[in-house]
Order: structure tokens, then C-alpha cells, then sequence
């Protein structure tokens, strides 16, 4: 008898596309583990929230290209990862038309946020550049 | 899909699990957006800000911050028992044990995030 946890969604069964998810799911956990505390650490515990304006952000916390890789890597795990985890959750209590039509919709708005990140990650001019 | 569990801190686990995922989603959404904001409208961007640091701001970000860690122990526990199945006699225990890490970082962690407001 195969035992399963109690609290994650079981391994898929069928394989392909479904099975790779739930592989993925759990690398991006992995990942987010690391690049989502370590981002929450950083701005709550060693800046504080009062100080970060958009000048901060564009003269201290993005004058580099590694913070800007840093939290786009961190803006793809954590989209791939919220995206499909709140699919799971749709699929669990949508059927039919509405469901086809929350999940449509959920990758619409990460394809959006997607864009809209990775603009303002690239385009916004490191300091001394401009 | 509630019933399919049997253990109460199993179903616990997974209730919190998914309500923190979604939480943290929403937030997620709206922060990529106010992001955004610092290259397309830096005031707008600073106005928003200026919500963040209020004290009801900093509760909303020691709720955050505590969804953050709640899912991200359990889903480390989930992964372990996925893949080392055998733990999974002991998804009780390590529930707990996610707990008493939990407190141990949340508790410095939402007392940094609040001082600003009694520091007043």
C-alpha cells in the first residue's frame, strides 16, 4: 500500500503534463523557500518599510544586477508556484464552463503580471546610467 | 476533498496550507503591481508605500509575513514526506515541530516589523 501524505496534493497517477506540475510545484517550493523568505527578511528586517520609496528602490535596492536577477527569478517561482497552486485550488471546487473559464483567466493575469514585472525589472535605469 | 483526510492536524495542516497559498497569491498579485508603479508612476508608488508603513499596514505585513512562514514550513514538510515516505508516521510530530519554528522566527520577526508604531 502506498502511503500518502496527508497534507499535499498526492502524486498524479496519469503522468505527462499533470505530473510534471506537481514535480515543478515542488522545485519552485524549494526555490521560494530560499528567494521568498530571504526577500521578506531583507526588506522587513534589515530596511524598514517606511524607507523604501521608489527612490530607494531605484538608487539602493535595485542598483544592481544581481538584486534585479535576484527578485526576477524570485518573480517567476513565486508566479509559476501561486498561479498553479490557486489552478489546484480551482480545480478542486469548479466544474465545467466556470472552471475552463478561472483557469483562462488565471493565466491571463499571469501572463500580465509576467510582462509588467519583467518591464519594470529591466527598463527602470540603474543609477549613474541614466 | 475535506473528507478525504482523517487526522485532525492533517487537515489542519492542509486548510492552513491553502488558505495561506491563497492569501499570499492575492498579495502577490497586488505587489507585482504597486512594483510596477516605481517605473511607471513613482508617486503613485510612494502614496501606496505610505499605506504599507501605517500601523495597520505593518499588521497586514506581520500577517503576510506570517502566511509566508506557515506555508513555506509545511510545504518544506510536504516535500520531505513525498519524498522520504516513511516520515510520514511522523507528519504529526513534524507539524509541531513547524510550529515551535514558527514561533521561534515570527514571534522577533512581527516584533521588528512593529516597533516603528510604539516607537513613537
Amino acid at each position: 500500500m502506498t502511503l500518502w501524505t496527508r497534507s499535499g496534493r498526492p502524486r498524479p497517477q496519469s503522468g505527462g503534463l499533470e505530473l510534471a506540475v506537481w514535480y515543478l510545484m515542488r522545485l519552485s517550493g524549494l526555490a521560494l523557500f530560499v528567494l521568498a523568505l530571504a526577500h521578506f527578511s531583507i526588506l522587513h528586517f534589515l530596511f524598514d518599510p517606511a524607507e523604501q520609496t521608489s527612490e530607494f528602490i531605484i538608487n539602493e535596492r535595485w542598483n544592481s544586477l544581481f538584486w534585479r536577477a535576484f527578485d526576477w527569478l524570485l518573480l517567476q517561482m513565486v508566479l509559476f508556484h501561486s498561479f498553479m497552486g490557486v489552478r489546484t485550488v480551482v480545480l478542486d471546487y469548479a466544474r465545467g464552463g466556470l472552471r475552463t473559464l478561472l483557469v483562462t483567466g488565471l493565466y491571463l493575469l499571469a501572463a500580465v503580471l509576467f510582462v509588467l514585472g519583467t518591464i519594470v525589472v529591466m527598463t527602470l535605469p540603474l543609477p549613474g546610467t541614466r | 476533498m475535506l473528507l478525504r483526510y482523517r487526522g485532525s492536524e492533517g487537515m489542519l495542516a492542509w486548510a492552513f496550507h491553502r488558505i495561506s497559498g491563497v492569501a499570499i497569491w492575492l498579495f502577490v498579485v497586488l505587489h507585482v503591481i504597486d512594483i510596477y508603479l516605481v517605473g511607471g508612476n513613482p508617486e503613485a508608488y510612494n502614496e501606496i508605500l505610505a499605506i504599507y508603513a501605517s500601523p495597520p499596514g505593518r499588521v497586514g505585513e506581520v500577517l503576510l509575513g506570517g502566511a509566508l512562514l506557515y506555508h513555506a514550513l509545511n510545504g518544506l514538510r510536504i516535500i520531505l514526506m513525498d519524498f522520504w515516505p516513511a516520515l510520514t508516521h511522523y507528519h504529526r510530530q513534524l507539524w509541531y515541530a513547524s510550529w515551535v519554528i514558527f514561533a521561534a522566527v515570527g514571534i522577533p520577526g512581527a516584533f521588528i516589523i512593529l516597533r516603528p508604531i510604539f516607537a513613537q
